[in-house]
């Protein structure tokens, strides 16, 4: 590996007008290449634009990682049914933060993928389902998509190509579970979202029980560029198998959190050493590469690829990209007792294994976060999480027992340390943002002695306390 | 309440006045002509009779169901399930402090301690004059800005207890108040109009706050060549085994 230069590095393409003048408006859009994908997309036969998108090799960028037109390709054609395109845009993973921003500084990326998504399709009612807890976007798509119908781009015959979509902008109102495609597919049927049996898959009974695609925002927003640039340009970013570029969202316990365009495959160590490291005098502790629900890594896995295979082989998934970094003055304990609480408060109640099961690893963890904790604790955590992995309605169970897991296997000495110690180590006002030295070049770091550290990061073998810095390639 | 004590049902809620119906019937038929079946304008529905009175209450449910010719259990079962719809009267500006993981470590539980304390309310409580609600909320999507307050579903960023303490009380004291990100304040129930799907009408409202702050802009900022804050300049920080290499490119450029 070699030292890696910022420009060489990144690679902005959605986000490579937020810093123009009003990126959000159409005239900015258009002056950047705007809509040039949507009139290439329109000369071509609806079925190459799907075999063009497949052959890029575009994948989903929601957390599966489900090749984006194959799931266009599986949408039945002939079948005298209508046909939808719903967005998910109800981004609500703990960590991850890179839909929002999006659409908030570059909205008509969304909509042009949506009408040449709809093209491929052939549907000519598509849908956005952003969550309602973000207003300032809600506002924003509001303002692109009368635009779009203004500039012709939206309503019937688009762009004289004898082609009608209409774009509705539907707001949800505060739950989780329906960024899950089955449970969001109900909610924007006006019910509870509530997860639905699959098969049949949403491509051949969705929205309506009619054929239907259910795409993430940054996977549409993707294709414009696709179609503008060409699938051999797409394939000179990423590798073979994870082709192109994609929205990291680095936060946390670091210098400068954001969101950083690149290639697939960049690591954690990369974009640290760009970005000014881990917070001035920390060191990192542990991480998740998708979001909270994808396993955690530690300071072992800096050099994993940030990619599907590559986050895969190492025993996690890529999922969001939310690279969420937390430093050696967090108790891992906390962090998944709380992320443990919100699946708990976010599980739908349809299914046992998740609802029963998220509810008794709160009270377990809570007690031994407490230090009231007892000996067998861990084991019947670890029971209870293998009882909702697999055996659960659908993915919100795996990935509440994802963090219960990773921990255990990374840090369960820090666990029996508190059974042991009957407290928790760590002091909470620690690892705030103004306890940190975070934006000062302060010292204060340097001169602590091993005694300040908690406790719980002196790991005896060094199997979790490898924090000498001089080790760590990624402080400021 | 008192057959309510008694454990009999209750008699249905009354239903809107008039006028107020009739205003709302030109909303809802706008809203429901936006879908192919009409039950998918369940969930604006109830943001547009939140609208009108600041929560989801029998009457707006009962109103909700009559649209949509729904029982009103299936319109309440769907009111419950959802954290944005509240259930009782509450305040103007809806305070929301993200306590989820990433931001509790990084400060939202002291913020939201706080917060409390200085107003004096619990969790899901509203302070006695009605300009407060404070709840504490899940993960925004806003984690590189962390800790995250949330005011009317508007995002005020990179906050601390000082700032968030600030915040409350230039709302109760009626001074304008402007997010980070989004645009200046509106009342709970406009906001909860916007959320119907009807856009904001004020001047300007779309665009204000401009493109994000600084880390929707870090990538971008370091692929032009910017430094970013508290990196030194354009150094590499490089692995180990390229120590001296770092330090050879480290004298470059200063602070941001």
């Amino acid at each position: 590996m070699t030292a890696t230069h910022p420009e060489k590095l990144l690679s902005p393409v959605l986000s490579a007008t937020w810093g123009e003048e009003k990126p959000w408006t159409l005239a900015t859009y258009r002056a950047h290449d705007g809509y040039k994908g949507l009139h290439e997309a329109l000369r071509m036969n609806p079925d190459d634009v799907i075999a063009l998108v497949k052959d890029a090799g575009l994948r989903g960028r929601g957390g599966a990682g489900f090749p984006t037109g194959m799931k266009w390709q599986f949408i039945p054609q002939g079948d005298g049914k209508p046909h939808y395109l719903v967005v998910n845009a109800d981004e609500s993973e703990p960590g991850t933060c890179k839909d929002i921003p999006l659409l908030f500084a570059n909205p008509h990326s969304l909509i042009e993928g949506m009408i040449i998504a709809s093209w491929a399709i052939r549907c000519s009612h598509a849908f956005i389902y952003l969550r309602g807890e973000t207003v300032p976007v809600l506002r924003r798509l509001h303002a692109a998509v009368a635009e779009a119908y203004e500039a012709g781009y939206l309503g019937r015959d688009v762009l004289g190509s004898g082609f009608d979509l209409d774009i509705t902008v539907h707001a949800g109102a505060g739950a989780y579970i329906c960024g899950e495609e089955t449970a969001l597919l109900d909610s924007l049927e006006g019910r509870r979202g509530q997860p639905r049996l699959r098969p049949p898959f949403p491509a051949v009974a969705g929205l309506y029980a009619c054929p239907t695609v259910v795409n993430n925002v940054e996977s549409i927003a993707s294709v414009p560029a696709i179609l503008h640039k060409g699938k051999d340009w797409f394939r000179t970013m990423g590798s073979e198998k994870s082709p192109g570029f994609t929205l990291y969202s680095l936060s946390g316990h670091v210098t400068n959190p954001g969101q950083y365009e690149a290639p697939l495959g960049v690591t954690l160590r990369q974009l640290l050493d760009i970005s000014g490291g881990v917070r001035e005098g920390h060191t990192l502790k542990f991480w998740t590469p998708g979001g909270s629900s994808t396993p955690m890594f530690t300071d072992k896995h800096l050099d994993v690829a940030l990619d599907y295979e590559g986050v895969g082989a190492a025993g996690s998934m890529l999922g969001t990209k939310a690279l969420q970094v937390f430093d050696e003055t967090t108790c891992v304990v906390r962090a998944v007792t709380r992320w443990t609480e919100f699946y708990a408060h976010e599980s739908c109640g349809k299914c046992t294994p998740c609802r029963e099961g998220t509810y008794w690893l709160v009270q377990l963890l809570r007690r031994i976060e407490a230090g009231e904790g007892v000996p067998g604790d861990l084991e019947k955590l670890n029971d209870i999480a293998d009882n909702i992995n697999g055996k659960s309605f659908c993915a919100l169970g795996d990935g509440a027992a994802s963090p219960i897991f990773s921990s255990l296997q990374y840090f369960r000495d820090e666990y029996e340390q508190h059974l042991r110690e009957r407290r928790c180590p760590f002091d909470p006002s620690a690892s705030t943002v103004w306890a940190g030295t975070r934006g000062r070049r302060a010292t204060a770091g340097k001169d602590r002695s091993p005694e300040d550290d908690p406790p719980g990061d002196r790991g005896p073998d060094g199997q979790n306390g490898d924090f000498d810095p001089s080790e760590n390639g990624v402080l400021a | 309440m008192s057959a309510t004590e008694l454990g009999l049902p209750e008699l249905p809620a009354e239903p809107y006045p008039a006028e107020v119906r009739e205003r709302l019937d030109a909303d809802a038929a706008e809203i429901v002509d936006r879908y192919p079946q009409s039950r998918s304008a369940l969930l604006p529905l109830l943001h547009l009779v939140q609208s009108e009175e600041g929560f989801v209450s029998r009457t707006g449910i009962r109103y909700c169901a009559e649209r949509l010719d729904l029982t009103t259990a299936e319109v309440t079962a769907v009111a419950t399930f959802y954290t944005m719809y509240r259930r009782r009267p509450a305040g103007e500006y809806h305070v929301g402090v993200c306590t989820n993981t990433l931001c509790a470590v990084l400060g939202g539980d002291e913020i939201f301690a706080e917060l409390q304390r200085h107003l004096g309310i619990g969790n899901n409580e509203t302070t006695e004059d009605g300009s407060i609600s404070l709840e504490h909320i899940e993960c925004n999507a806003a984690c590189d800005y962390a800790p995250v307050v949330m005011v009317n579903w508007e995002f005020f960023d990179n906050q601390d207890p000082e700032s968030a303490k600030q915040l409350v009380d230039d709302l109760r004291a009626g001074a304008e108040v402007r997010p980070t990100r989004g645009a200046r304040l509106c009342g709970f129930k406009d906001t909860a109009r916007i959320l119907a799907g009807f856009p904001d009408e004020r001047p300007g409202a779309v665009d204000e706050s401009g493109a994000g702050g600084l880390p929707s802009m870090a990538g971008l900022r370091l692929a032009h060549g910017e430094t970013l804050p508290g990196t030194g300049g354009p150094k590499v920080v490089s692995p180990r085994q390229q120590q001296t290499d770092d330090e050879s490119n480290g004298g470059e450029g200063d602070e941001a």
